[in-house]
């Protein structure tokens, strides 16, 4: 009991601090920044759910924020279609096709599910391009209307950063939530072991496509979110660089962290944006944080701070016990 | 141009695109069956083979065939020190961490290529020049037989080595057993190292040998690597017959596909095979059934 209070209070409090942001950063444009951190945030998590919970890896994320992004952006460009009933049909458009391909996909296991994924994501992304009647091909789909709620339109970045946030929010708390569930403990004796799992009575492979299609409806989610605020969308936001990214996002927070996942969206937003030098860097620095997080910090940013501040903690108590 | 010598063509640039996704293949094969990795750093060396030696042309100003020796040995570097540096020192070998690790490889490796070479695409020289000969109305290049004859080399040696040399032995007790390997005497961690070695030597004779032909660039890895990663499967993991008549089987069926149906999904076919192999038969097409080990 204590510890879920102590879990709400921590939520809380990260959610005041979010909400409270651009209280001091009126007109600013980090601003901007701060608003596709929250849409990364939203894909990290969403990544986090099938990669730290559960544990199976995914390279093709890219592709279900893609199609998010397309089908809500040519639903609203090419058709009458209001920008909400877009998203909606967006993410039930990604989770159907998840939970299909779910299926046999998720059969494969470790390197081979790798290679599935990573197909798939390249499967989307020609389709993105060579579809060029629907998505306007490698130029781009332009004009993708922003959302409206009631008077208010989500066409600046404080109103968009509410828009993102307050989702995002809300999807870090069901998350947070789940792992303390019934379901977050499956989740977990799947990724420690398969076997055991089913012979406790896990139905894994149903689980395993259900949060393969739970993650890739917020993955969508995040992806009409991105198109309504960009209002233009081109494949090569979509493409197999970004779903690594999104594993370098998760790895560097670390596996199985809500506010990992956070932490790590954070850091990969903003050092493009304030390191110049970064931009030629970036994928060099990518993969030398994936290799070094995972060889010498397995829990990645979030796990490491945790055993940090044990350590003075006790410490601390050490001093104090001496002293007295 | 009528029609019989157009199937022709796409043939033979099929079969020849084929060849390069066999050795490939033959590369994930080798590294698998030595350690159950699969080095998604693999086309990365595919890659390093066709720059490293466009470089020391330009560089060192070396004929052809010192170039291209010399960029084999760079290569081959390169996979030594990354299993040095990465695989060795692992104490937590999850399958998870180890997808991670090599994905890490690949992405340092191509960007590191990008920062050296910069993001140009670059052509080496075709071996024997561009005149090129008639077989039934279709044009060869002498490229393409260049292309035949290192990979009918490449098998054969291969072959060879994994069935008569003593290393080749050890290196396949060791895929079947490891730790009754290291009981009979083999040093595990050598036949893990020299299965890198062989196999990033083998992708950057692919990289070398396909260069003159399609041109290279620093990025041209991921495409090349998971078409060899195609053609393994479909061989199911084996560096033998399979893997080539998977990779030719491939490369056929996507330059047809790219002939008849449509260019632009040329690549699209080759993961869909991808996928439908992986669905329905991920044991390859030319293997039985086996048992699932817990």
């Amino acid at each position: 009991m204590i510890k879920e209070k102590r879990q709400i209070l921590i939520f809380l409090l990260f959610a005041i601090i979010i909400l409270l942001v651009p209280l001091f950063l009126k007109g600013n444009y980090f601003l901007n920044v701060l608003v596709f951190i929250g849409i990364n945030t939203l894909l990290a998590v969403a990544l986090n759910l099938l990669l730290g919970y559960a544990g199976q890896i995914s390279l093709g994320h890219a592709a279900f924020f893609g199609l998010g992004a397309y089908v809500s952006g040519i639903l609203t460009t090419r058709y009458p279609v209001d920008p909400w009933l877009a998203l909606v049909i967006a993410a039930l458009c990604a989770a159907a096709l998840a939970f299909v391909i779910g299926f046999p996909i998720l059969k494969l296991k470790g390197h081979y599910l790798a290679m599935a994924t990573l197909g798939f994501g390249i499967i989307m992304y020609i389709f993105f391009n060579e579809t060029v009647d629907w998505t306007g091909g490698p130029s781009g789909l332009s004009g993708i209307p922003n959302l409206r709620l009631g008077p208010l339109t989500f066409d600046n970045d404080q109103n968009n950063y509410y828009l993102v946030w307050m989702i995002t929010l809300g999807v870090m708390l069901l998350s947070i939530n789940l792992s303390h569930s019934r379901i977050g403990r499956a989740l977990r004796a799947i990724n420690d072991s398969e076997v055991a799992a089913r012979v406790m009575g896990v139905n894994a492979r149903m689980l395993k496509v259900q949060i393969f299609t739970v993650s890739a409806l917020i993955s969508a989610i995040a992806g009409s979110l991105y198109a309504h605020t960009m209002m233009f969308i081109s494949p090569a936001s979509f493409g197999f660089n970004f779903s690594v990214e999104l594993l370098t996002m998760v790895i560097i927070g670390g596996l199985g962290s809500i506010y990992g996942s956070f932490l790590g969206a954070a850091i990969l937003t903003m050092l493009p944006e304030f390191l110049r030098v970064f931009r030629d860097f970036d994928i060099v620095i990518y993969g030398l944080m994936l290799i070094l997080i995972t060889m010498f910090m397995p829990t990645g940013l979030i796990g490491g701070l945790e055993a940090l501040v044990k350590v003075i903690v006790s410490k601390i108590k050490g001093s104090a016990a001496k002293n007295a | 141009m009528d029609n019989p010598s157009q199937l022709v063509q796409y043939v033979l640039s099929g079969l020849s695109n084929g060849a390069i996704y066999a050795l490939i293949g033959f590369g994930f094969a080798i590294i698998h069956n030595a350690t159950g990795i699969l080095n998604f750093a693999q086309g990365e060396f595919v890659m390093l083979g066709g720059m490293f030696t466009i470089f020391i042309l330009s560089f060192f100003n070396l004929p052809l065939v010192p170039a291209i020796v010399l960029a084999i040995v760079f290569s081959t570097l390169v996979g030594i020190l990354f299993e040095r540096l990465a695989i060795r020192p692992l104490k937590n070998v999850k399958p998870l961490s180890l997808v991670i690790i090599t994905i890490g490889a690949s992405i340092f490796i191509r960007g590191a290529a990008m920062l050296i070479w910069g993001k140009d695409t670059h052509a080496l020289p075709a071996f024997s020049g561009n005149a090129p000969l008639y077989v039934y109305g279709a044009t060869i290049m002498p490229q393409h037989l260049w292309i035949f004859g290192i990979t009918l080399l490449i098998i054969i040696a291969n072959k060879l080595f994994f069935s008569y040399s003593i290393i080749g032995k050890a290196m396949r007790a060791c895929a079947y057993n490891a730790h009754a390997a290291s009981l009979v005497g083999i040093d595990v961690k050598i036949m893990v190292l020299l299965s890198f070695a062989v196999s990033s030597a083998i992708g950057s004779m692919a990289g070398i040998i396909i260069a003159p032909l399609t041109m290279t660039s620093y990025d041209v890895g991921i495409m090349l690597g998971i078409k060899g990663f195609c053609a393994v499967i479909i061989g199911g993991m084996s560096s033998g017959l399979g893997t080539v008549l998977g990779g030719l089987l491939l490369g056929l069926l996507e330059s047809l596909g790219a002939g008849y149906i449509s260019a632009s999904y040329k690549d699209a076919i080759a993961f869909i095979i991808l996928l439908l192999i992986l669905f329905i038969r991920p044991e390859g097409l030319f293997k039985q059934k086996e048992t699932q080990r817990v």
